[in-house]
Formats: C-alpha cells, structure tokens, sequence
C-alpha cells in the first residue's frame, strides 16, 4: 500500500474517534476557558442580563477568596493524607503478600477486588452506616454511641480519607506485588551469596527495581486523589457544615450549580486543570524513564 | 512459626478489608428494628428480603437500575467499535501526524474531567435544543459525556493488543483473498477480544460508578436518573433508610464484582491460544 493510501485508511478508522473527542472534550476544554473570562450567572443564561467579558475578573476574584485558599490547601492536604496512607497500606501489604502462602495470598486480593469494585457512592454509604452516629457498628464496639464521625471538621475528613485509601489501596497493591514478583531471583540470589542481610538486599536492591513502577503509582494516586468528588459530596453532604470540608472539585461544583456562578466555577476548574497537567508533565517524564514506548 | 503470625495478620487484614462489604450484604438482609437498633450485631437469625423491596419498588430502583444499564452498555458497545478502529489505525499504518496523536490521547486522559461540568452541562443543553435525546435531562446526555471520557484510555490499552497481533497474519488472510474488511472484523476482532474485553469493562465501570454527571445533567426528569442518584433518595435528613441504602449498594455493587472477575479470567488467557485456534 502506498504511503497515501496507508494515510487516508488510517484517518478513516480515526474519524468517529476524533469526532467525539473533538466535540466533547477539545472544545469543552476551550468553552471552559472561556466562560471563566466571562460574568456568567442566573440572569446571563435565561438571556435576562448581557454577557460581560471580565477578562481575568474571576481569577482575581478566587486569588482575593480567603475561602479558595482555604479550600486549595485543604484539597493539598487532604490528597496528601491519602496519597501516604493508599501507598503505605498498599506498599506494606504487597510486600506481605509474597511472604504467605497462595490461598492466604488470594483471600487478601479477593477482598481487596472487593474494595477496589465497590462503586464510590455505594461505599461512600456503606461506610457512613458503619460510622452512623446511634446505630453504627464502629461506634457500638467503641462504646461512643451517639458520636458524630461526621461533625467535627477533622474526623469528617479522616472518614472520607480512610474510606478513599479503602478503595484505592488495591491498585497499589496489585501493581507493586507484580513488580516485585518480576524481579528475577537470581538477583536476590546473588545478594544473598554477597552476604547482604534482608534489609540490605530491600533497600540496595529491590527498591531501585521498584522505583519506576513506585513513582507511576504515586503519581497515579496523586491524580486521582486531587479530584475527589464522590465522597466528599456523599459523605460529608455537599462539603460538610457552612462548606468546611470542601475541596476544590465540589467547590467548583457548588460555585458552579448551586451558587449560579459559572464564570467563577469555570475559572476554578481551569485552576484545577493546570495544577493537574504539571502533575501530569511529572507522570510523563516518569513514564519515559521506566520505558515505555509511544 | 513466622510464618503462620504473617499469614494470620493477613488474614485479619483480608477481614477488616472486607468487612463494610459484609456488613453492606448482612444489612441488606436485616430487618428493620435489627437495623435501627442501638446495639447492632454482625449477625441475623431473621433474613429478610423487605429492604430490596422496598428499594424496587418504594423508590422505583428497578428503573434505575435499567437506566444505568442502558447508559453503560451503550457506551460499551460505542466505545469497543470505535477504538478497536482507532488502535488499529494508530498501531498498523504509518503517517505523519501519528506521534503527536498519541501524546495528545496520553495528555487527555490527565484532563479532569470534572473540571469540565460547566461548558458541557450548557453543550448538552444546546443540544438538547435540536436532539433532544442527547439533551439534558436525557440518559443520551450520559452516554455521550462517558464515551468521550473513556474513550482516550481504551485506544491507549488496546494498542498493546492489536500490536500484539503478528504482522505475518495479515499478509496471510491477504494471499488467501480476505478484503481489508473482512481481515479487520473477521480475524483481527477476535483475536484482540481479551484487550476489548478488559477496557470495556473498564468503560462500563466508568459509566456505572458516575454520580457528579448524572446529577449535574438529569436535573427533573426523575424517571431518567441513575442508580448512584437513586441511592440519594434513601438519605433523608431526619432519618435514613439504611435498610434500603443498603439493599440499593448491593444491588448497584453486585455487576460491578461480576465485571471485576470477568476480567481477571479473560486477561489470563491471553493472546496465544487465540491465535493458534
């Protein structure tokens, strides 16, 4: 086949997948920077008021909000806390999981595809009705019946927290136990005969093999965990009492739907955008580094 | 000895890990004053199935539930016949603009696209205007939003497939006198079902589990929400139903498990026996 002809088969099978990126997620890109330019409320969307371009009104208008900062620094926080705690747990228990026998092996990962399935809002439920206040399991054997996890700021967050590293502790899990079962034996073999003791051979040895696959799953967990909206939303009704459990996803959500400020919302969307595209720069670079091929 | 201590704490872990899902299960079947108890049990010695039908038919959940399945099943199907052409165009032929299409389908996955609620709730009004299947408050809406978002993961993970498929085969059905159409649905399509298998399953959980879409785009048309919608009607200020809730999660968990361990089972088997039979 010619190089031509190779050409126009190609663009052919690529064109209703081109169609609807291109109309539903390249333009909306582009119309979300543009409403973020714009007032864009109540009025201006049943046509009662004309559209006025602020230019960059409303980034100004977020970098001057207490609240956005407030907001942004939780969000940071909060992805921080579940970050640690998903790669922690899934670190540690992939590690265990090569020292026991393949029917304890296969129980951990079948209740961990358990966890990993559980659609967000179901869990997110499931686990407000373990910590439910009077008729809670948690609180029954703590003995703290009456005891709202969901009140204070704090243990509002810790719930959501704990509940996210449930569900997302898994992929970690799975992903760095086939890392470390890929590592040939004879490697650890011939540490052994060197006389590297166990945790030599961990820290000299095998935590350089895993460091490619550890920094895709990092960065993985970071992207995911930025964008929390389910559970907080579910969990903690909305962002929690006068808003204090927000993070940036249902801020904007809020901004946008609940408070008619599209313009605003937009604009934090936008924020969220390019926060998460350096991040991505980051998982790229990465991704080159343990060798993939585009 | 060691040993035996590692493998009970890992099975102490597996227990607490599994735990919310028991209890998820245990809740539904419960009777109603074992749930609204004071001193809850992890046990019942009466199982009933009031709380699932409570949930079919107080909350009309069947009609969710079919809801959802639609929404999802469609964007299956949408999104394995166009990106198993997309994979085989970006793996099999060579041309110019090649490279950079890949970044770009690599850099659009990173795209949140929760950040995208605003201009696509006021796209799908717009076209709710002339298509109103496709408009808000129409599960079209939905199925168009999810086949965008999953599409740019599905072309990157089937790529691996479809190259997976020797070259060598292709020149074979060509000799043997098969068009390009028929070597493309005929041979290639089964041979990379494993791959499709894997991402749709990976779609269909995209378009199961999504709450911030439905709600930002069903907003009166009660009888086209979704099931994570659905669930919220349960959650009442005063007093929740948990029995409900509950008998609702399990309900709208139980495909997602099953899709789960469908591909477990498909991925093992792998491309080679497809290819030798």
């Amino acid at each position: 086949m010619t190089a031509r002809g190779q050409g126009r088969t190609a663009f052919a099978y690529l064109t209703p997948a081109l169609l609807v990126l291109a109309g539903l997620l390249a333009y909306p890109i582009y119309q979300l920077v543009l409403i973020s330019l714009y007032d864009y409320g109540q009025e201006q969307v049943s046509g009662g008021a004309p559209l006025t371009f602020l230019g960059l009104g409303n980034y100004q208008n977020l970098l001057g909000n207490q609240q956005f900062w407030t907001v942004l620094g939780q969000t940071v926080a909060f992805a921080a806390v579940c970050v640690v705690g998903t790669l922690l747990v899934g670190a540690f228990l992939a590690i265990l999981a090569t020292r026991v026998r393949t029917w304890v092996r296969m129980t951990l990962f079948l209740a961990a595809l358990g966890a990993w399935s559980t659609p967000a809002v179901a869990g997110s439920t499931i686990w407000l009705f373990l910590f439910d206040a009077n008729f809670g399991f948690v609180n029954e054997v703590l003995g703290i019946q009456g005891f709202s996890w969901t009140f204070d700021k704090w243990t509002a967050f810790g719930l959501v927290a704990a509940q996210v590293i449930w569900c997302s502790f898994p992929f970690v899990m799975v992903t760095l136990y086939a890392g470390i079962k890929a590592i040939p034996g004879e490697v650890l073999e011939a540490a052994a005969l060197d006389g590297a003791s166990a945790f030599r051979t961990a820290w000299s040895v095998t935590l350089p093999l895993l460091r490619p696959i550890i920094l895709v799953v990092t960065i993985q967990s970071i992207i995911w965990d930025f964008k929390v909206f389910t559970q907080i939303y579910v969990m903690t009704n909305g962002g929690g009492i006068a808003g204090r459990n927000l993070v940036l996803n249902v801020y904007a959500y809020q901004q946008a739907f609940a408070a008619s400020e599209y313009g605003l919302g937009a604009a934090i969307g936008v924020v969220m955008t390019v926060l998460l595209l350096v991040i991505t720069l980051f998982y790229l670079r990465a991704l080159r580094r343990s060798g993939e091929v585009l | 000895m060691k040993r035996r201590l590692t493998e009970g704490f890992v099975l102490i872990i597996a227990a607490v890990v599994a735990f919310p899902l028991f209890w998820m299960v245990l809740s539904a079947f419960k009777p109603e004053d074992e749930i609204i108890s004071a001193d809850p049990v992890p046990w019942t010695t009466r199982p009933t199935l009031d709380s699932f039908t409570r949930a079919l038919t107080v909350a009309n959940f069947g009609r969710y539930f079919l809801n959802s399945v639609i929404v999802a099943l469609v964007v299956v199907v949408l999104s394995i016949l166009i990106s198993f052409l997309a994979a085989t165009a970006l793996t099999r032929f060579r041309f110019r603009s090649r490279t950079t299409l890949l970044i770009m389908l690599l850099v659009v996955q990173m795209v949140p696209v929760e950040a995208l609620t605003v201009p696509l709730f006021f796209l799908m009004r717009s076209v709710g205007d002339s298509v109103p299947a496709f408009g808000l408050n129409h599960l079209g809406s939905l199925v168009l939003v999810h086949l965008a978002f999953s599409l740019p993961f599905a072309i990157w993970m089937l790529r691996g497939f479809v190259a997976a498929v020797p070259v060598e085969l292709e020149e074979a059905a060509t000799l043997d006198g098969a068009s390009r159409f028929r070597f493309l649905w005929q041979v290639l399509f089964p041979l990379v079902a494993p791959g499709l298998v894997a991402t749709s399953v990976l779609s269909f959980i995209h378009a199961w589990n999504d709450f911030l879409f439905a709600k930002t785009f069903i907003i009166s048309a009660v009888e086209n929400q979704t099931l994570p919608l659905a669930l919220q009607v349960f959650v009442k200020p005063d007093q929740n139903d948990w029995g409900a809730i509950m008998a609702g999660s399990t309900l709208m968990t139980i495909p997602v498990l099953i899709f789960f361990m469908l591909v477990q089972r498909r991925l093992v088997s792998g491309l080679a026996g497809a290819v030798k039979g």
